[in-house]
């Protein structure tokens, strides 16, 4: 049994033994091994110039890492805190998933940006946000949220061996607290393939990363058949499995960290409105985070716990 | 042009060569470089026009800077990267670009190397080592910084080397690319042109230092600066900091000759008699003097070449006008490295 550190860690310790193409930097992910340690023991393994220390300077590592790509390297870079990604916003959105594109097909540049993500751990305004959904609004990039030690293995090894770039959003709340049986050996979990955790026929309840366990907790209390799918990535996402669910049970709850006005809940939402309408029994519902700032102290209001969700469900059959 | 101050010059504007440079180009070079540039002068002339005419939607040209490209390309070794601003098509042409890709990249047509997706001007090729352009103007100076890191960890005897304005050296992406590569000690060459205008903002409103050269020890870095509208100074100072393989960063004194863009009127923020002044530094005239005055030159040796330059870009030019548009199919290629079906579905929903 391990934890998701270790997990990461291990892909990572495979991925740079068999390929050498692959180098780790961010802030402190050199000798100390990254605030959250998980690229620990790497600098020691392969030496300082395929593990090192990166100038604090987010559009530096990201602009870094696409001209090592651009020259067949395949680098991956951390961001300390998923917060702190925007100041590289523009070289990921202009830069990094356009490189293919723009130039028509002949230079691309599959990076893996690998940021700690999420609420749960007191860390206020700039140690919490959930950001996905300004970049699932970016054709070319791939966005992978891992909900525990098993999928962030096997996710990560697909990131390092595919051929797009990928922000890898690991839910730090869960780092820890959250241990399973992981293979030792390598293996790909793949993109766009969700998760059916829970099988049920009243309601559909959608989620990914640390949200996923909430929504978990819920379906097991609210005492209704509800069915639970964790997308594990949300560029590509499972339509599919989305579809149907929502064909059998007529009933789609969404529920996601980050604000709901314009999160990503909105176009599943949509979706579903667009490819499934005749089936719903009920208006899709959503149960996320408000549309504020992330808050310090109230963060466990802000959240929307096993408790909001399971509320929400018995709201949704009511209707 | 009294500001400029160059710290070094070879090629002086009377076409006097004054100085022993370190690596001196061989006469057959200094020719070919003489044609380069004027067949880049020429084709920005008639792309100008082009766009008048509204043929194509927008051009930029390189008049007046012509010496940078050329000369800083000459510089390298064919396995260098090069990121180019975009008034680096002399660049293009001294890697063997052909000319009529060229043209195809300014109409956009499907022939275009990027599928008529980017605006004109933005070129590249990977077979020729040259990045393909962005508009943004400073984000590739880390990419170029990143690519020398990995050619370091290669193993191979190359370095990149980043061409931008001096505008762009306010951009937050300089300071991280020139941080980055003396840090990770990268063989990476910042080549600024200080033309002294980004669009019609000139430096004395862009930054206070003593020009760009400066900033190179703020980052424990290599400086240099020198003439950028000599052949000769510009193809010295790239030889001798390749040879460093370490980070450089070369600051070449010049002036835009023309307007930013088909987009932009001069002037509206510069007076007709600066340009005019600008114009006795031009480096395509005092390399004329230059080649004439040494006897491998004359006045029928260029009314042949113009005839020659102007001859191959109308016959480029009309092939690319009867080239098709790129297939609409090629709008969702290479958005992923696999075409996924969802785009292929939003496909269907497009006109055809």
């Amino acid at each position: 049994m391990i934890n998701m550190i270790q997990a990461l860690n291990q892909a990572l310790m495979q991925r740079m033994s068999r390929d050498e193409r692959v180098v780790v930097f961010g802030e402190d992910c050199g000798f100390f091994g990254g605030v959250f340690r998980v690229t620990s023991g790497l600098q020691q393994k392969f030496g300082k110039e395929r593990a090192f220390d990166a100038p604090l300077c987010e559009q530096g590592i990201v602009g870094f890492a696409i001209g090592m790509a651009q020259k067949g390297m395949k680098p991956c870079c951390e961001i300390q805190f998923a917060d702190y990604i925007f100041p590289a916003y523009d070289q990921i959105v202009n830069e990094l998933a356009k490189m293919r594109y723009r130039t028509g097909g002949q230079y691309s540049s599959p990076v893996v940006i690998r940021t700690p993500y999420g609420g749960g751990i007191h860390g206020g305004l700039y140690h919490s946000q959930s950001p996905e959904a300004q970049f699932l609004h970016t054709p070319g990039l791939r966005v992978v949220v891992p909900s525990g030690p098993y999928e962030a293995k096997g996710l990560l090894i697909t990131a390092l061996r595919g051929n797009d770039p990928v922000l890898f959003l690991e839910p730090k709340r869960i780092y820890r607290s959250l241990k399973e049986k992981v293979p030792e050996e390598e293996y790909e979990i793949p993109f766009g393939k969700a998760d059916i955790a829970r099988i049920g026929s009243q309601v559909t309840l959608v989620g990914w990363g640390a949200q996923h366990h909430q929504n978990m907790q819920a379906a097991e209390e609210c005492g209704l058949d509800v069915e639970v799918i964790n997308l594990r990535t949300l560029s590509p996402w499972d339509k599919a499995a989305v579809f149907r669910s929502v064909e059998k049970t007529g009933r789609l709850l969404v529920a996601h960290e980050a604000p709901k006005t314009g999160g990503f809940g909105a176009e599943i939402a949509a979706a579903v409105m667009e490819e499934a309408f005749l089936h719903l029994k009920a208006p899709v519902m959503r149960v996320a985070g408000l549309d504020t700032p992330f808050p310090h102290t109230l963060e466990k209001e802000y959240l929307p716990d096993a408790p909001r969700v399971v509320k929400a469900l018995q709201e949704i059959v009511k209707y | 042009m009294g500001t400029i101050e160059a710290t070094l010059q070879f090629l002086n504007p009377e076409g006097v060569l004054a100085g022993k440079p370190e690596y001196l180009l061989e006469d057959e070079k200094v020719l070919e470089a003489y044609r380069l540039m004027v067949l880049t002068r020429h084709v920005d002339a008639r792309m100008v026009t082009l766009q008048r005419q509204g043929t194509i939607t927008f051009a930029l040209s390189s008049t007046g800077e012509e010496a940078c490209a050329v000369g800083a390309a000459f510089g390298l070794m064919p396995q260098d990267w090069i990121y180019p601003q975009y008034r680096e098509v002399g660049a293009l042409f001294a890697r063997g670009f052909p000319l009529e890709g060229f043209i195809h990249n300014m109409f956009c047509n499907g022939l275009d190397l990027n599928k008529g997706r980017q605006m004109p001007n933005h070129f590249g090729s990977k077979e020729h080592n040259i990045v393909t352009v962005s508009s943004p103007i400073a984000t590739k100076i880390p990419h170029a910084a990143g690519c020398a890191y990995a050619m370091k960890l290669q193993g191979e005897d190359a370095i990149s080397l980043c061409f931008f304005g001096e505008g762009a050296t306010s951009e937050g992406d300089f300071h991280a690319g020139l941080n980055f590569a003396a840090v990770l000690d990268a063989p990476c060459l910042f080549f600024c042109r200080n033309n002294r205008y980004a669009i019609s903002t000139p430096t004395s409103s862009q930054f206070r230092s003593e020009g760009i050269y400066p900033k190179a020890a703020g980052y424990g870095i290599e400086g240099m600066r020198i003439d950028g509208n000599d052949l000769f100074a510009v193809y010295d100072a790239v030889k001798r900091a390749r040879a460093l393989k370490k980070p450089v960063l070369i600051e070449a004194m010049t002036y835009r000759l023309g307007a930013h863009s088909t987009s932009d009127d001069p002037s509206v923020y510069r007076k007709s008699e600066e340009v005019e002044e600008a114009k006795k530094y031009d480096p395509l005239l005092r390399l004329n003097k230059y080649l004439i005055s040494k006897g491998l030159w004359n006045s029928e040796k260029e009314s042949a070449l113009l005839e020659k330059v102007q001859q191959e870009v109308t016959e480029a030019i009309e092939e690319a006008k009867i080239a098709p548009r790129p297939e609409v199919e090629t709008m969702i290629e290479d958005v992923y490295f696999e075409t996924p079906p969802s785009l292929k579905k939003q496909l269907g929903e497009v006109a055809r």
